[in-house]
């Protein structure tokens, strides 16, 4: 009996080892992408441009030990040096001979042959120099009448990080809280046309949304609304509706109908029910959306870019992070950076939301 | 609280009066006053020069106010009326806004869409389908229609596999969140800061690109992954869109799987069920509804999939997909009845998942 114990308990220490070892490797792949990000973030444009990120990490790297003249060595015919005998074009492409390796650096005139070993060594400089030009606006030179040069200071990011946050928080509660009416509506009550209406969702869900964008343009336009937040608002609720809906839909109609059922005999309205007692339960279908919900707010682009327009006083994140990369498109070591600065908001969401998903939500609604 | 506006039969006339001119009266001055308000505070938000942290405080508060007030208003009024129309009303109001919403932004445009899908590239001239006959004999389409099966058949698989993976994995051991978070990041990170991070491994200089670096240390040449590998660096850019999207069906496998009473698991444990007995007996059954919500809108997403692709190459080097095409043609070439008709392809493509979605819908029993 004991030993049939002890060996359940040896099992469940063999199954939680290959959980977590399991998850441990599927977690290493799909941060190393991110890694590498995090790290450049914080290397200099060259070191960005010329070697990889991993080179922070311990490596066998060919390091200089000796440097020599040739002089007046004849450079057609094979060169003797080291005791190894090679060409002028084989030094070029560097003779490897035991664990030494000799390069001809420069010209054939000029040059001069390196003895190389490799060693262990790491790149390890590295610098915030990215994080402050993104956040505190970028350095510009520029050129008065008079020929002198003044450097002039960017703006800063907090404007754009305003308005970022003042978009994308309405634009994920007006959509869910829409959808989550019309979810109950569609899972539990009965209506003419609630068939075809749950069609049209579905449908919808695939419309991409850059065929609605030069209409609502026109219509916002004729009503005015144009470069307003509820003009972004109502445009983001409108592509996120039918996945809203479709998603609240799916959880709601879940839920155990006793629950209902007997709130409806205690004389609750359907409004009651739904405030009271289903938007309770949905929680964590709430709770997912709205993560999903702000995450696309907050890093998108070409809404906002058409309906509130790229001006200093009205651009979100992800213009001005655009921005940062310069017309002339040689400040991408810049965006490294930038993409940090940008994911810190919906990770916080993320973390703030997980709660939620807990487990025993419904435990004890329903009567075993 | 239904049918609280029914009034005692020995009232007086007076009362009477009284009683529903008040009704009235309030009736239709909450609703205005409400409306005076929300449209105060649009005015306030467009025309102030107040700071901008003031601003963006009421923007919020106003906007998600003022939807909560519009809801709970239109009920309250439903709601004074007598049962037949408050049965007969009510859905209108929980179901309403969102399809008239839904009209506006997405049901209107694709009928126009259609319309113009039937006209010549300057929508000037009726040509019928021949812009569909078109669709359906042109090579790049045909290269578009491939990958976009692709797409689906790898993309959205795998990232509903590992999804479920990760989320049951996770539900067993101590790291649940930290696991969780490390996976979620991607879709934390904006397209573009996609876009270099996948530069960083792909990049064809094996000094910059993690997999060239791999791949040369083992004796290979350098490769261009995403451009001259064809068709192979279709392949390329999925893992990219799996990388992304295994954190929503994470999220969402998650949810459902913390739904799962947790006697049920305990009572089959207890009895000596091995773990994959659990996972494909009680969990998989148990969450069968999320799967296949998960599985659907990934697979819209796959179909839909756009902006990865457009950031890596731009729909170049045959890795093309519909919904590029579709740009390229209507607002690159100004194409735009092909372009349209592309859209509107796109829109057939979903009927299968409907008619799946659907008869599950037709089975259920409302109140």
């Amino acid at each position: 009996m004991s030993s049939n114990v002890g060996s359940a308990k040896k099992d469940k220490l063999v199954g939680d080892l290959v959980v977590n070892v399991a998850l441990a490797l599927l977690v290493l792949l799909w941060t190393i992408p991110t890694i590498g990000l995090l790290v450049s973030s914080f290397r200099d444009q060259f070191a960005i441009a010329t070697t990889g990120w991993w080179t922070i990490f311990p490596h066998r790297e060919w390091v200089t030990i000796k440097t020599i003249e040739p002089g007046a060595v004849e450079r057609d015919q094979p060169i003797d040096v080291e005791n190894i005998r090679a060409t002028f074009d084989e030094l070029r492409e560097g003779v490897q001979s035991g664990d030494k390796r000799l390069v001809w650096i420069g010209n054939r005139r000029l040059g001069t042959i390196q003895v190389q070993e490799q060693e262990w060594t790491m790149n390890l400089d590295f610098t915030l120099e990215n994080y402050q030009n993104v956040l505190t606006g970028k350095r510009y030179e520029v050129t008065q009448p008079d020929g002198s040069v003044k450097i002039e200071q960017g703006s800063d990011m907090s404007n754009a990080f305003l308005n970022s946050i003042a978009v994308s928080i309405p634009a994920t509660v007006i959509p869910i809280l829409i959808a989550a009416f019309a979810a109950y509506g569609f899972a539990w009550m009965k209506f003419p046309g609630r068939r075809m209406f749950f069609i049209m969702v579905v449908a919808l869900l695939v419309v991409p949304l850059q065929i609605a964008l030069v209409p609502i343009l026109r219509d916002y336009v004729r009503l005015d609304l144009n470069g307003t937040f509820l003009a972004v608002w109502l445009a983001h609720a409108g592509f996120g509706l039918p996945l809203a809906v479709y998603l609240l839909y799916n959880y709601m109609s879940t839920l155990p109908r006793d629950i209902l059922e007997s709130a409806f005999i205690d004389g609750a309205s359907h409004f009651t029910i739904f405030t009271r007692l289903i938007l309770p339960l949905s929680l964590p279908a709430l709770a997912s959306f709205a993560i999903f919900q702000f995450l696309w707010v907050w890093n998108d682009y070409l809404v906002a870019l058409i309906f509130i327009g790229a001006t200093a006083d009205t651009q979100v994140l992800t213009m001005r992070i655009a921005e940062l990369v310069g017309s002339r498109g040689n400040d991408w070591h810049l965006l490294t950076a930038g993409a940090f600065i940008s994911m810190v908001l919906p990770l916080v969401v993320f973390f703030s939301l997980q709660r939620f998903f807990v487990r025993g939500m419904l435990a004890g609604s329903v009567k075993g | 609280m239904q049918g609280s506006e029914v009034k005692p039969k020995s009232a007086s006339p007076l009362d009477w009066l009284t009683g529903t001119v008040g009704q009235i009266i309030i009736s239709l001055f909450v609703p205005i006053f409400t409306f005076v308000v929300l449209w105060q505070g649009f005015i306030f938000l467009r025309d102030s020069d107040a700071p901008k942290i003031v601003i963006v405080l009421v923007a919020i508060v106003w906007g998600v106010g003022g939807v909560a007030l519009l809801y709970f208003v239109s009920n309250w009024l439903i709601e004074k009326l007598s049962p037949f129309w408050v049965r007969t009303l009510q859905p209108f109001v929980f179901v309403g806004p969102a399809v008239a919403i839904l009209a506006w932004y997405l049901l209107f445009p694709s009928a126009r869409t259609f319309w113009i899908s039937l006209f010549n590239s300057s929508s000037t001239e009726f040509v019928g389908l021949q812009n569909y006959v078109a669709v359906f004999t042109d090579r790049t389409m045909f290269t578009a229609f491939r990958n976009n099966i692709l797409w689906i058949l790898f993309g959205a698989t795998f990232s509903v596999i590992f999804g479920l993976l990760v989320a049951v994995l996770a539900d067993r051991s101590k790291f649940e969140n930290a696991a969780k978070s490390l996976v979620f990041m991607p879709m934390a990170i904006s397209m573009v800061g996609a876009g270099v991070i996948w530069n960083f491994i792909y990049e064809a200089d094996p000094n910059i690109g993690l997999l060239n670096a791999i791949w040369t240390s083992l004796g290979g040449e350098p490769q261009a992954w995403t451009s001259l590998l064809q068709p192979w660096n279709n392949f390329f850019l999925i893992v990219i869109v799996i990388w992304l999207q295994t954190g929503f069906a994470m999220v969402l496998f998650s949810a459902a799987i913390k739904g799962i009473p947790g006697e049920i698991l305990e009572a089959a444990r207890v009895d000596g069920a091995t773990e994959l007995q659990v996972f494909f007996g009680i969990m998989i059954p148990y969450i069968m509804p999320t799967i296949i919500t998960v599985s659907t809108t990934v697979v819209i997403f796959t179909l839909k999939i756009f902006d990865i692709v457009w950031v890596m190459t731009g729909g170049q080097f045959g890795t093309q997909v519909i919904a590029t095409q579709f740009y390229r043609e209507y607002f690159t070439n100004r194409n735009f009845g092909y372009g349209s008709a592309i859209a509107i392809v796109l829109l057939l493509a979903v009927v299968p998942v409907m008619i799946y979605n659907l008869k599950q819908f037709g089975e259920r029993e409302a109140f």
